[in-house]
């Protein structure tokens, strides 16, 4: 269907043509500033309407040299009139800002996308850099693409002359004229990036001026030249009505821990130290000091989960936040926060591993780490968001429940939640539910574990309250009193309440939501990050009227009271996982239950094609 | 005025209330028992209630101390208590925070929690037991070992390069640093009162003797006999002299290095130094004066803390910004309405 569109004076006619889904992926030099560009894109779709996802993909080098196939930074957006689950497969439209960019990203377009190019980036050296011995624009070897090659470069210098710019500072705008490009190729408005760059610029006019010039060179090039027929258009999605914003994983969960230590009434102190991809959570919290946040960036991670421990101990709501490898250093504060039994939430930002590993790639392999990484029997509660905006839900209940149960709760996000991003429906801070918070005060029959008989939680004591002092510490307690304790008959009855504290958490999960029919031949469980994979995927396969379900979860440990019942409603259990088969192994021994793995571990989420090829694969093999 | 300020204040303290019900566990002979009976000692004395103290140790000897304190207590992990006293303390700034810990604990594996706390002018009061030796792992060589020491893990001496607690205090920045003994008791209680009242983080060296795996490692500095002649007490704006006839001292040589001279022949008392703990650099060449040892406040001066630093950027953040309002919050930025 086509509708005729609005057109300036003196522009051709064009064609616009409607489109449901497109895939945009933008890519570049790391200093070409592509992440900004698809920030941008991102916003004016999220305001046309369109649901969204994103998906960043940048070097670990922070300036890998220039024009080099270490140094491409790219970022993916798949902007909807439906249901958006996923970043997309393959992208319908490349923007490649030099011969790297293309050469990494060129085997996932699609056959017959749209190949955007800037030509100045193209020269003789980029192309040597990135082993290209003729240039790809020109020797045929794209054929399979619409390759629109454009002068953006050139385009962006010509637009700044009379402004007295340097070379370098006036051709450091072209990513403006690219995205100005695609605003109008797939007729975004471009006034919130306008804005953006009054607001970001503002210190620098000049940079004001340049970039808004150089976005508008792009939109208005758009809509005059010969090279685009056709422009199109992707009508706003059926969404819940609300408020909504844009959101990462690492900003919701940041929202997430604030929002509750607000409605718990308690100062938050974060202890962190700096690691990818978990930083931006330290970095947000940073700015909200006007709600009391307490930030300390400590001098490494094991002071990170001290400190945030200390800080429980005095009576705060005691955060820290990391990756794999941190938390393989904190394990050991993280077991006394077990022995002690005070709150503390540890946010685990998932990478790829093991050691230093991938260290801006996502993964989700830390599951084990997270149930059974410390010394001795040391349970509990472990939780998982499962899209961008979840993580606010779960870092809000991460936080309920390490209070309700004087418990230290592990959170896993990972590197592809934490700088994703999606519409989020944002709540009212009175909507939420409550988070009670009861400082034992009462010196009157005081033992320090003497514990509550439903949750098992023992009192939290603020020290200066008088006559309640008391000690604790990482050496085995005797029931009740607290006091140091060898007694054999002892260790084994507090090692039992210990496990059965993080057990009863259990009462306070949700009844497991099943997308699909509650029984059949198929049953998808993921946790975390694949959630948008699985749950694309199984719609799919459902559409061909497969009898195929999915349960996605978010409390890990313990593990919903009804999933038992739900597996074995189903011929065959597959479980996805960007790892080698952690939670497939704990399904297996929990319920005795022949589940079988579907394993990716490349540093990339899972596609939906993956998803559906081996969903189909199991339904007919 | 003073004796009405005494009459409004809380019913007194005595060493009673600090003592917990617990059986002391250290053994016999130990010099824990005389640093614990002068802490003991010297709290109620400082006019602050006891729920406001709270100590916090690591692992080893020295780090059971909180249990014998009828105090606020929390007995961490090997190394880490100056972190859990830095997440207290700024979270917290009301309390009265205590860091017990030992040469392993605090020079060993906590070494890097124990120089940032320091450096950072975090108002806790680390109190380092300083016995030269592992005692509860039963007796390996540690950072402060002499080199050339024979322990259960060097047979054949160690090789190991001893730390200088004092120096390393010094060389990061601590804002009080100072040195006393097990056994001496009034110094000790001195020595407590002023890290109290130290308006910042403090850093406190005792010299401790392990009876068992290390008897004697300060021997010299605290045999009757000897001691007039190996200690030097240090004494703000008093000379540095030291001997049973008080007829050693110890001056600025023309070389710009320490000299331990006698008085007499032409050596005056003016010519001695007259201690300076506001004299950092002074301080630093104290911290390796090592015949005589001196014990004593070392250096004392103030920088804002941590704790009052952060508090003030919390407080600038909300008269800038005002009070945070958490709606405000979520719909920062581009937001859109779906009907």
């Amino acid at each position: 269907m086509t509708v005729p569109a609005e057109t300036a004076e003196a522009a051709p006619v064009k064609r616009r043509e409607q489109r449901e889904s497109v895939v945009i992926r933008f890519a570049g030099d790391s200093g070409d500033g592509m992440q900004l560009t698809g920030m941008q894109f991102t916003t004016e779709s999220a305001l046309a309407g369109n649901d969204i996802g994103t998906l960043p993909d940048f070097p670990a080098e922070i300036r890998a040299p220039a024009g080099t196939l270490a140094g491409v930074s790219g970022f993916q957006l798949n902007f909807s009139s439906l249901e958006v689950y996923t970043p997309g497969d393959n992208p319908d439209v490349l923007v490649a800002m030099n011969p790297a960019a293309l050469r990494v990203n060129i085997w996932d377009l699609k056959p017959g996308g749209i190949l955007l190019a800037d030509q100045d980036g193209f020269d003789a050296g980029n192309l040597k850099k990135a082993g290209y011995a003729t240039n790809p624009l020109e020797d045929g070897s794209l054929s399979k693409y619409q390759v629109i090659v454009v002068d953006m470069t050139g385009m962006t210098l010509k637009v700044l002359e009379d402004l007295k710019l340097s070379n370098k500072v006036a051709s450091r705008c072209k990513n403006f004229f690219s995205l100005g490009l695609c605003s109008w190729l797939y007729a975004r408005p471009i006034e919130p990036t306008l804005k953006w760059i009054q607001d970001k610029f503002k210190k620098t006019p000049e940079l004001v001026e340049a970039n808004a010039r150089v976005l508008k060179a792009g939109y208005h090039y758009g809509e005059t030249t010969e090279l685009f027929a056709i422009q199109y258009e992707v009508k706003p999605a059926r969404i819940a009505p609300g408020t909504y914003r844009n959101v990462t994983g690492n900003s919701a969960l940041a929202l997430g821990l604030l929002a509750a230590a607000e409605k718990a009434g308690l100062p938050l102190f974060l202890g962190s130290y700096p690691i990818t991809p978990a930083s931006d959570i330290l970095h947000e919290l940073s700015m909200y000091k006007n709600f009391g946040v307490y930030t300390f960036q400590a001098e490494d991670e094991i002071a990170g989960v001290c400190s945030a421990l200390g800080a429980a101990f005095g009576g705060a709501i005691g955060v820290t936040t990391s990756s794999g490898p941190g938390i393989a250093l904190k394990q050991e504060a993280i077991n006394l926060a077990v022995m002690v039994e005070l709150p503390l939430i540890i946010c685990n930002i998932q990478r790829g591993g093991p050691s230093t590993g991938l260290p801006t790639k996502t993964e989700q392999a830390d599951l084990y780490q997270a149930i059974f990484g410390r010394n001795s029997d040391s349970p509990l509660p472990v939780l998982a968001a499962a899209t961008p905006s979840d993580c606010f839900a779960m870092a809000y209940d991460a936080v309920r429940i390490a209070i309700k149960y004087m418990t230290p709760v592990i959170l896993l996000s990972d590197g592809y939640l934490a700088n994703g991003a999606e519409p989020w429906n944002i709540p009212r801070f009175e909507e939420l539910s409550p988070i009670p918070v009861q400082f034992r005060t009462e010196t009157e029959g005081f033992f320090p574990y003497l514990r509550d008989p439903d949750t098992l939680a023992r009192p939290w004591v603020r020290p200066g309250t008088p006559g309640l002092e008391h000690r604790i510490g990482g050496i085995e307690k005797e029931d009740v009193t607290g006091h140091i304790s060898y007694a054999p008959a002892n260790h084994e009855l507090m090692t039992r309440a210990r496990a059965r504290k993080v057990a009863a958490v259990a009462q306070d999960i949700p009844p497991t939501a099943i997308r699909g029919d509650q029984a059949g031949d198929l049953l998808v469980v993921g946790w975390g990050s694949t959630y948008g994979a699985i749950a694309a995927a199984v719609d799919e396969v459902r559409a061909r009227g497969k009898k195929v379900s999915q349960v996605h979860l978010r409390y890990l440990n313990p593990l919903p009271p009804d999933l038992g019942g739900i597996l074995r409603r189903f011929k065959t259990v597959l479980v996805p996982e960007m790892n080698l088969g952690q939670l497939l192994t704990i399904l297996r021994a929990t319920y005795l239950v022949d589940a079988v793995g579907l394993n990716k571990i490349q540093g990339q989420p899972f596609k939906v094609s993956e998803m559906t090829g081996e969903i189909l694969r199991l339904l007919e093999g | 005025m003073s004796d009405t300020v005494v009459a409004t204040a809380a019913p007194k303290l005595t060493r009673k209330d600090f003592v917990t019900d617990q059986d002391v566990r250290w053994c016999p002979g130990c010099g824990d028992y005389s640093i614990l009976a002068q802490v003991q000692k010297v709290m109620p004395e400082l006019g602050l209630p006891r729920e406001k103290f709270v100590f916090i140790s690591g692992i080893g000897c020295s780090s059971r101390f909180p249990y014998y304190m009828n105090t606020y207590g929390f007995h961490s992990i090997h190394g880490r208590a100056p972190a859990l006293a830095t997440g207290l303390k700024v979270s917290r700034p009301d309390l009265s925070v205590w860091v017990v810990t030992g040469d392993g604990d605090g020079l060993s594996i906590g070494g890097n929690h124990l120089i940032h706390a320091l450096r950072r002018n975090v108002g806790i009061k680390i109190l380092l037991f300083n016995n030269r030796i592992y005692g509860l792992t039963k007796g390996q060589y540690s950072p402060t070992s002499e080199l050339g020491k024979t322990t259960k893990s060097t047979p054949l001496g160690s090789v190991d390069y001893p730390f200088n607690p004092i120096a390393v205090a010094m060389g990061v920045d601590a804002t009080f640093v100072a040195r006393t003994v097990d056994v001496e008791a009034k110094h000790l209680q001195d020595i407590l009162r002023k890290t109290y009242e130290h308006p910042g983080g403090a850093f406190i060296e005792i010299l401790q003797n392990c009876n068992i795996f290390n008897d004697g490692a300060w021997e010299p500095l605290t045999d009757k006999a000897s001691k007039a002649d190996t200690v030097l007490l240090l004494e703000h704006g008093k000379p540095l002299i030291f001997g049973k006839n008080r007829d050693k001292g110890v001056r600025l040589g023309s070389d710009g290095r320490l000299q331990v001279v006698s008085l007499g022949n032409g050596t005056q008392e003016k010519d001695i130094l007259v201690h300076d703990e506001t004299n950092r650099a002074f301080a630093y060449m104290l911290a390796h004066l090592e015949n005589p040892t001196p014990i004593g406040v070392f250096h004392a001066t103030t920088r804002p803390t941590y704790e009052d630093a952060m508090g003030r950027q919390l407080e600038a953040a909300r008269q800038r910004s005002g009070v945070g309002d958490v709606n405000a919050l979520f719909n920062r930025g581009e937001t859109w309405v779906v009907q």
